[in-house]
């Protein structure tokens, strides 16, 4: 509680806003929510009749003692009474408790849903800025907290609610001196309490910082140990290591110290109001004379608990559905991020294509301040190997995104066959590129699930005779399980062996056109003679688009153009260059100049 | 775990029995404290005067003020003696992995040794801290208070016992069936974190392919199944409050209920009501031990993966020749020498001899996984070979002492490697004391003067974590000034120049030949343009050398040489 106080404004409209948000998006479960909450509210009504009845009983003992004896059948009555209504209320609050979790998980399954599908919808440069860890702490720590806390906070926070209200009014109806003695006790043990709890955040925050510090050298001397032992650094690390360690143990036993009291803490203040309970209810039998106080006092030592449990756990869940509105923010505002356009309008499909690619002044940028591809037009003949080539930074792969449509061009058009691309949908632009990237992108399945993916209609026999033409046939046999091997951390493929198997998946997607992009760039020189050969049966007739960084690899292409600062700066096939004696020719010639 | 805990000190010992005593003196005031609540209600009964209240009602909240004091005493002491033992775990396993080879540190995982260092260790914390204090409290607390109650009424008692056997099968039972499931979500969490990270790194492949849908229906299956597991644990979870409150109000009732019988005088009436703090006790007492049993199977686990780090021997040894009087120049000479990895059967290395002069420079080249990197690993002894010697200046590198070596050695890792610091302590790295000149030099040497100058501070610029706020070009460069600044006898380059591009590589080669002509220069590297001018080229073919010579004598004699440089230069230009 003291954090709400301390939140800023604009914190406490954030947490309003996700909170309204949370509930919107939960519209589906609101009958279900409705009814949990009206399950809860009977079972803390009968919570509260319980001390109620117990000094009805405690009564009757009493008076039976001092005078006839005690009338066992009304004792019984009162019995079977508590009885019923104890298990009543048992059930009652775990069918709240099942309901409630019930639409924590559905909604945490909802949010999963939500954010995978999410995925597949952003423009890609969404993920040119966020990293990866982001995305994927998202749809695991976040949704789970937020799922988590709500089953917690939620269902807490509305029975502690009520058990509060309920049993301050019980306590006030049955006698208000020492309603106002336990009111006041609960207060004077949380005080004291304070002092301590004010601590604790600071202690927690500084132990977590340590934690991070020391979580940070270790990893950084952990993956640097080669340098660290050749370099002799290890005392100069250790000293480090030995400071945050230091640091750690101080910060270690300060918040241990203080989570560790804060239950023998909360259970003072239960006791506090126990013995005020004892000496005012005493005090007050002695002036007032009443055999029925030890009735009353006994309801009181119940209410007492049943007063001070609640307040520290609306504290804690209150503190708890902080932690879930920041994580419920984060899932939101990935949720809310601006999708790819939509195309169901479009009608036009190209199907089978000859292969000219025309580039009509085309012009992009990732932000309108910063062109990467300034007026580039290029025209491609059906057939033609085109290679793109040029230092970091010039704008290769960009240039290969936007054929892809994997971004919009800010100005011009590219035509395919005549047929400008924006006016096709993605997927119809996606069915005619098949691509290879520098990162080999295999999933964990068997190495016949990786090569037909998501193509349809494929046979055994045409997944063998790709991976025939590209030479990855025999390997793949000589695996334990041969095509149904599956592919995970224990298979070890190499580089190479990866990239022949993602060209084969290629080949069995057989679309009419290619992009490679940085294709050999993580092999060494000798494999890449391999796969070469691998993708120069994948480009047999078709157009094709290389990117290459090593200029060995392009000699033979068609058409070579050179790409510097988003501009063509050259082109023409690899003699016509050399001799122009321009960029290419110089780029080409340092790798033999002699030192 | 009892391993582990032999590296508690004296002091922890004499806290322990200090928590012992505070922990009798707590539960003897916690039961003490109901018996003077039963005075003042036998009291409201009887005849009881405003003297007798308060001294009674002060005496409880004494017993309440004294129970809460000691309390915090044993947090204390126990927060205490957990820290400190984790405190000195820790430094024992952090230096116990220093000393690990890269054989010992590949066997763990770089990632496994960190959690193991980490967490670990914090659960191993914690469940002291939680698990100690439980420990000596709960039998005390049990018995103690099992023997004030059990002569006070039988009925009581079996009202009492029942409950409590109620209580430790539901909880059991709760626990055997929701911990499993528990374990499962876990790995489910890792199934739905893989195939998000699939989707992620695969967009590109996906969005080409128009697979968007079938990612879609995997993520969906692992979505219901981790939706379904958790749904059911947590439902099975939601039976522990609600059945926890049913039973603590039944006892209530039950010992009211059975009061009405048992009961004879009014002036007993205040038994009651102790009765029912004492059987409270007792049950927190059985919680406290059910407490234990739960959080103990984690903590066992983290203690042996933390005995497995500590119990691993050290695979390299240190000698004891030091060089005193280093000249500044080394001969590196291989003398048949084989290598395997321990556990592995077949060699990645066999029969290797050559010898490297004095300021000469030697290249390897050969295609992935023909052991390259291996070979001039064992140089540093980062592994030892397994067969065969390897000399440094005619003494074995297992007889020197691991400083003497490493200062002659000046190694760069095949990814640049940086640390948290600035650009100066990353140059200036480990036991050298370079002057800023020698930095200066080091940097302009390795081409990395140009971007440091240009940055913020110069060479006092901070470097982030990892080096992730420079390019990996530079990161490769500041590594390569990092061996410079060192002034070695040996240079290892471990295919340290492929991140560079090409012109950058030939000055830098240039520059390197230029200041340091004494020094042994190793070189992997994958360019045949990289090695052409080296002094001997020795070219590697599934751990076998298979070609020694100048890059000329190797065009004409060695096949696989040629089959290299083809792949990488038109016959003209050869």
């Amino acid at each position: 509680m003291p954090r709400m106080m301390l939140s800023e404004k604009t914190e406490k409209g954030s947490f309003k806003k996700s909170m309204k948000k949370l509930l919107l998006y939960c519209k589906k479960f609101w009958w279900w929510i409705a009814l949990s909450m009206i399950f809860g509210a009977v079972g803390v009504t009968f919570q509260i009749i319980g001390p109620n009845k117990i000094q009805d009983l405690i009564t009757l003992i009493a008076t039976g003692l001092n005078s006839s004896g005690v009338d066992l059948a009304a004792v019984g009555k009162i019995g079977i009474f508590l009885v019923c209504i104890y298990v009543a209320g048992a059930i009652l609050s775990y069918f709240q408790q099942f309901i409630l979790t019930t639409v924590t998980q559905k909604l945490s399954k909802k949010f999963r849903h939500d954010i995978s599908h999410k995925i597949n919808k952003l423009p890609l440069n969404y993920f040119d800025t966020n990293m990866f860890g982001d995305v994927l702490s998202r749809v695991t720590n976040d949704v789970d907290r937020v799922g988590q806390s709500l089953n917690e906070s939620i269902g807490t926070l509305f029975h502690s609610g009520l058990l509060f209200v309920g049993v301050f009014i019980m306590m006030f109806v049955t006698d208000w001196i020492l309603a106002l003695t336990v009111i006041g006790a609960t207060i004077i043990g949380f005080a004291f309490s304070l002092i301590f709890m004010t601590r604790a955040q600071k202690y927690f925050n500084q132990n977590q910082k340590n934690l991070g510090d020391l979580n940070s050298h270790i990893e950084e001397v952990y993956s640097g140990h080669n340098v660290v032992q050749l370099f002799n650094a290890k005392e100069q690390t250790g000293e480090e290591f030995d400071k945050i360690n230091k640091r750690l143990f101080t910060s270690g036993w300060k918040s241990q110290f203080i989570s560790g009291v804060m239950g023998p803490i909360m259970g003072f203040v239960g006791n506090f109001g126990y013995v005020a309970v004892c000496i005012v209810g005493a005090i007050l039998a002695l002036q007032r004379g009443g055999i029925e106080y030890i009735g009353i006092i006994s309801a009181f030592m119940i209410y007492v608990r049943l007063f001070s449990n609640p307040l520290s756990q609306i504290a804690q869940s209150l503190t708890n559905l902080q932690a879930t509105s920041a994580a419920a923010n984060r899932v939101f505002d990935f949720l809310e991020e601006k999708e790819l356009s939509d195309e169901s309008g479009k009608t036009l499909v190209l199907n089978d294509v000859r292969g000219d690619v025309e580039f009509d002044n085309v012009v992009f940028g990732y932000n309108e301040n910063k062109i990467i591809i300034k007026d580039f037009s290029a025209n491609i003949k059906a057939g033609e190997k085109v290679a793109i080539v040029g230092p970091t930074g010039a704008g290769k792969t960009t240039l290969v995104n936007l054929l892809m449509r994997f971004y919009e061009v800010n100005s011009g058009d590219i035509k395919i066959d005549g047929v400008s691309t924006k006016d096709l949908t993605r997927d119809n632009v996606h069915k005619l590129f098949g691509m290879v990237l520098q990162d080999t992108w295999l999933f964990e399945g068997t190495i016949k699930e990786n090569l037909r993916y998501n193509t349809e209609n494929v046979t055994d026999e045409q997944i063998v005779d790709a991976c025939k033409k590209v030479g990855i046939d025999h390997f793949i046999q000589t695996l334990s399980n041969g095509y149904d091997t599956v592919i995970d951390d224990a298979v070890n493929l190499s580089a190479g062996q990866k990239q022949l198997l993602t060209i084969a998946r290629t080949m069995i997607e057989n679309k009419p056109m290619m992009i490679l992009d940085e294709a050999t760039s993580s092999v060494d020189t000798r494999t890449e003679v391999l796969l070469q050969k691998a993708m120069d049966k994948v480009m047999e007739g078709r157009t094709s688009f290389i990117i290459a960084h090593r200029l060995s690899t392009i000699k033979n292409a068609d058409l070579i153009l050179v790409l510097k600062d988003g501009d063509i700066i050259e082109s023409g096939n690899h003699e016509e260059l050399l001799k122009a004696g321009g960029f290419y020719a110089d780029l080409y010639n340092s790798q033999f100049e002699e030192v | 775990m009892f391993k582990l805990l032999k590296n508690l000190k004296k002091i922890d010992y004499i806290f322990m029995l200090l928590i012992l005593g505070l922990v009798v003196f707590q539960v003897w005031l916690d039961l003490t404290l109901p018996t003077y609540s039963e005075k003042l209600v036998n009291g409201i009964m009887g005849k009881i005067n405003m003297n007798t209240i308060l001294v009674n009602g002060g005496l409880m909240l004494a017993c309440a003020f004294g129970s809460l004091a000691s309390a915090i005493l044993v947090g204390f002491l126990v927060a205490n003696i957990a820290s400190r033992l984790t405190y000195n775990l820790r430094r024992k396993v952090y230096d116990k992995i220093q000393n690990f080879s890269l054989g010992e540190i590949n066997k763990f995982s770089t990632a496994s040794l960190i959690t193991r260092t980490t967490n670990d260790i914090m659960n191993i914390q914690f469940f002291i801290a939680m698990g100690l204090q439980a420990l000596i409290k709960a039998p005390i607390m049990a018995i103690w208070t099992i023997t004030k109650i059990v002569n006070v009424s039988w009925q009581w008692t079996t009202a009492t016992a029942i409950v409590i056997c109620v209580l430790v099968l539901m909880v059991l039972i709760i626990v055997c069936f929701a911990v499993p499931k528990f374990k499962k979500i876990q790995i489910m969490m890792d199934n739905i974190n893989r195939v998000t990270r699939e989707n992620l790194t695969g967009i590109r492949v996906i969005r080409a392919s128009n697979a968007e849908e079938y990612q879609n229906a995997k993520f969906e299956k692992s979505n219901d199944e981790i939706t379904k597991t958790t749904l059911f644990a947590n439902r099975v979870m939601g039976i522990m409050n609600p059945g926890m409150n049913l039973l603590m109000s039944g006892l209530g009732l039950a010992i009211n209920w059975i009061g009405a019988y048992i009961i004879k005088s009014p002036l007993e009436i205040g038994s009651i009501t102790k009765y029912m703090s004492f059987s409270m006790q007792v049950i927190m007492a059985f919680m406290l031990l059910i407490m234990i049993f739960i959080l103990m199977p984690r903590a066992l686990v983290s203690a042996k993966r933390i005995n497995e780090v500590l119990d691993t021997p050290n695979s390299i040894l240190p000698g004891k020749f030091v060089d005193d009087n280093p000249d500044g120049k080394a001969c590196v000479v291989f003398d048949n020498v084989s290598f395997k990895y321990p556990d592995a059967d077949e060699y990645v290395l066999h029969d290797i001899s050559f010898t490297a002069n004095e300021g000469e420079t030697v290249a390897f080249i050969g295609s992935t996984g023909s052991g390259k990197s291996t070979l001039i690993n064992l140089i540093p002894r980062l592994y030892d070979a397994t067969e065969g010697r390897v000399l440094i200046d005619g003494v074995d590198v297992r007889d020197y002492e691991p400083n003497s070596l490493n200062k002659k050695i000046g190694y760069v890792p095949q990814r640049g490697v940086l640390f948290r610091g600035t650009v100066k302590s990353n140059v200036n790295f480990g036991d050298n004391n370079a002057t800023d000149d020698t930095v200066a030099n080091a940097l302009s040497i390795s081409q990395a003067s140009n971007f440091v100058s240009r940055m913020e501070k110069g060479v006092d610029s901070s470097i982030s974590q990892g080096g992730t706020n420079v390019s990996g070009g530079q990161k490769q460069r500041l590594s390569i000034a990092r061996a410079v600044a060192r002034r070695p006898e040996i240079f290892i380059f471990d295919d340290s120049f492929s991140a560079l591009d090409y012109k950058t590589d030939r000055k830098l080669r240039s520059a390197l030949k230029k200041h340091t002509e004494k020094v042994t220069k190793l070189i992997v590297a994958q360019r045949i343009g990289t090695i052409k001018d080296a002094d001997k080229i020795i070219v590697l073919d599934n751990g076998n050398m298979v070609g020694i010579g100048t890059h000329d004598e190797l065009l004409r004699n060695c096949p696989v040489y040629q089959e290299i440089a083809l792949s990488q230069l038109s016959k003209e230009e050869l």
